[in-house]
């Protein structure tokens, strides 16, 4: 169905991926204007600094430090890309989550409060089941799927709300995602998963290893030893194949097109267009909460419970994940792991230079700009391909951008 | 009483500008989700403006001369709104002259904004806070009773106390612009054509409106009014400081809009309304309802977390039952395309 053109410049795959590269590419750029301006209008940073800086936003996967004379030294960091692929597997499952629901033409922002009820309903279900009574591989596989089912319902509600009363679910998935942040905070105040055990954690719930609960390692460790890697990015790529499948091969995804194409026509096809909405929601939920699930499984992170007036932002980065992937659930994994590359860089560029982390928020921003007219950058490349064709230049050459 | 009704204004005038300023984009054709991002930005650039201003002022502050601290206030509001409508111009030109989604271009400042924050304000400050240089904002910038010669312990009365001491100005100005700006909107030639750019754009253009200038009119007005009520949010309600953090108030203001239905005198009683649950929410423990020292609402029982909650599900609520008597402008969100004329 893709790729009809004949020349590879001229097929839709590789337009969406050069689409992609050249946001990549500007997001950056601005990022590194920002450094630039900041380190040569700030006196006591210079522009040594800001090249340091514009150095470890491309390469801060890479980097290892500092040496003795005080230059940054680059190479392989295995670390590094443990901890990547750990930070990816949240942001690859809420990429999914997002552009499931982009599929069925549903613009997912409430994979935040999804998010936090994936969480709340794994972190309980992890931490009240003992067990000394429960193998502690059954209860993770419970806390998993408690964690989807809660995500799924929480999502599932925006979905009849747009269903069924004809809701933008933009709005309905806003309130629900405060009404969660509130909900949660309500139910974990007091409660007693609270970590009453080390002095200076008040505000967390126990990590799940407090009750022998965590992720296998699968023997990645040993691959990044130092890193904080498991098994849960090998259940995360599974699950991105899984969603493929389900839709582009399955008689339900391609309802779940056709009603995001146009839910009327759809409907006139005799397809459910209320049941293909709820359910795409629920579905999405669900990816939402498995990503929540993963993360917190893990046994070394910890959950800060009031979290009323903030939603989490591994929610939100699910949408740049599923724009730069064109909601391509395979190219999700990719752009999730990009993510997730981006996010180590920001942590190099505060440990190593006297910038912040925050400054792949402000990349990533620029990414989603750029996506939301990437129809006019594809039509650009568009007619850049005409013109190749007209020219008769028959090479496939791959080594650009 | 007097605690309560300030808490509330202090807590509604926000969304009630907010509000309005997703009235004017979205009555011009624009969806503006970025309200959000646009308060973060308008925040930061009013106490940024403060911070490095206060020594200028500090001579006006030590001689006790409130009238010129109150022109400063006001200077930061204008800096705080100016910056507003620049930063709602990423806006306006990706779904005006770009033509692109403007939920997505909305998301994408929602993310921008509190992430460039936070990026200045840690090198600026080296922490994730920016604040006042000296002093805080009840000192600087709250009107008090001892500014028209009352004594410590004389009454201004209950209207002189309620309204008069301890306010901030930015309450009183946010509301004769709230005012004057409804009727702008709904008395004058320009009012007019921007709602009818919101309603069908095509019939707009066919008598000579430009279309796409009254879009931008629209969307800057959004996005100085944003920019302001994030400063007035963060004056008011957060001591002067700001941390990339507007805690949900711009998506709350677009929820205080839908409540409103569009309308501007509804926008306002539904702002009253919810800043009333917020005003609740954080200090319920402490509200003496009729000054018998009987405090009600905390001995009711009632969990301060579902008194936060409440504006949300009474707003989903709202919009299940009204989705099919709910005027929203019919062209918003659809970029203009003259073509399709």
């Amino acid at each position: 169905m893709k790729e009809k053109g004949n020349g590879f410049w001229s097929r839709n795959g590789t337009k969406a991926v050069l689409a992609s590269l050249i946001s990549i590419l500007i997001g950056m750029m601005v990022g590194n204007i920002v450094i630039l301006i900041v380190g040569a209008t700030n006196p006591s940073m210079g522009i040594k600094s800001a090249w340091e800086g514009i150095c470890l936003v491309f390469g801060g996967m890479f980097s290892t430090g500092r040496d003795a004379a005080g230059a940054l030294t680059f190479g392989f960091n295995p670390t590094s890309v443990g901890n990547m692929l750990f930070r990816a597997t949240p942001l690859i499952l809420t990429g999914l989550s997002v552009s499931v629901a982009f599929k069925t033409g549903l613009f997912n922002i409430g994979a935040p409060g999804q998010y936090l009820m994936g969480t709340a309903a794994t972190l309980y279900i992890a931490l009240s089941i003992p067990t000394s009574s429960v193998p502690a591989g059954l209860v993770w596989i419970l806390a998993f799927l408690g964690g989807i089912l809660m995500g799924a319902a929480w999502g599932a509600v925006p979905g009849m709300m747009k269903a069924f009363l004809n809701i933008n679910e933009v709005l309905a998935c806003i309130m629900t995602n405060w009404i969660a942040a509130n909900l949660v905070t309500w139910f974990f105040d007091g409660s007693a998963l609270c970590n009453a055990v080390e002095s200076g954690k008040t505000g967390y719930i126990y990590k799940t290893t407090f009750n022998g609960v965590e992720t296998p390692k699968m023997g990645l460790d040993l691959l990044f030893p130092g890193s904080q890697v498991n098994g849960g990015i090998l259940v995360a790529i599974v699950l991105a194949v899984l969603v493929y499948v389900l839709m582009s091969k399955t008689t339900l995804g391609y309802e779940l097109k056709a009603c995001g194409s146009n839910r009327h026509a759809a409907r006139y096809a005799g397809i459910a267009d209320r049941r293909n909405i709820v359910l795409s929601m629920a579905i999405a939920g669900g990816l939402a909460g498995a990503a929540a699930s993963l993360y917190y499984l893990s046994g070394n992170t910890e959950f800060f419970w009031s979290t009323y007036q903030s939603l989490p932002a591994t929610g939100f980065n699910g949408i740049p994940v599923a724009l730069l992937a064109v909601n391509n659930p395979i190219g999700v994994i990719f752009t999730g792991c990009f993510m997730s590359i981006l996010n180590i860089s920001g942590l190099q560029l505060t440990n190593l230079t006297a910038y912040n982390e925050y400054i792949t928020d402000v990349i990533i921003a620029s990414i989603v700009y750029l996506s939301a007219f990437s129809l006019l950058i594809r039509s650009l490349l568009d007619g850049r391909a005409k013109k190749a064709d007209k020219a008769k230049s028959g090479k496939k050459g791959g080594g650009k951008a | 009483m007097t605690f309560l009704i300030q808490q509330t204004l202090i807590y509604a005038i926000p969304l009630m500008i907010v509000a309005l300023a997703g009235v004017f984009a979205e009555r011009s054709g624009i969806i503006n989700l970025a309200l959000e991002g646009i308060m973060i930005f308008g925040a930061f650039v009013g106490v940024f403006f403060v911070n490095h201003m206060q020594p200028a002022f500090s001579a006006a502050k030590e001689a006790g001369n409130w009238m010129t601290l109150q022109w400063f206030a006001i200077l930061a509001m204008l800096v705080a709104a100016l910056m507003g409508a620049v930063f709602s111009l990423l806006l306006s030109f990706a779904s005006v002259n770009l033509k692109a989604d403007q939920t997505i271009g909305g998301t994408a400042l929602n993310l921008m904004a509190p992430a460039l924050v936070l990026f200045l304000i840690r090198i600026l400050e080296n922490q994730n806070t920016i604040q006042m240089a000296e002093g805080d904002a009840a000192s600087w910038f709250m009107i008090k009773k001892a500014n028209f010669g009352y004594g410590r312990t004389e009454s201004m009365g209950f209207l002189g106390e309620t309204f008069v001491n301890r306010v901030y100005l930015a309450t009183y100005i946010c509301i004769i612009l709230f005012i004057v700006l409804s009727i702008v909107l709904y008395k004058t030639r320009f009012g007019l054509r921007l709602r009818s750019c919101g309603e069908n754009p095509q019939a707009a253009d066919s008598l000579g409106i430009n279309v796409y200038k009254m879009r931008y009119a629209g969307t800057t007005i959004s996005g100085a009014l944003a920019g302001l009520g994030g400063f007035v949010y963060a004056l008011t309600t957060a001591n002067c400081t700001a941390n990339g953090d507007v805690a949900g108030f711009g998506f709350l203001a677009l929820a205080v809009m839908i409540f409103g239905n569009w309308k501007p005198l509804n926008i306002a009683g539904a702002a009253l309304l919810f800043g009333l649950f917020k005003c609740v929410a954080a200090s319920y423990s402490s509200i003496d309802i009729n000054g018998d020292g009987v405090f009600l609402l905390a001995q009711i029982g009632i969990s301060a977390h579902l008194y936060r909650m409440l504006p949300y599900i009474i707003t989903l609520i709202v919009l299940a039952f009204t989705s099919k008597k709910s005027r929203a402008p019919k062209a918003e969100g659809v970029p203009y395309d003259k073509g399709l004329r």
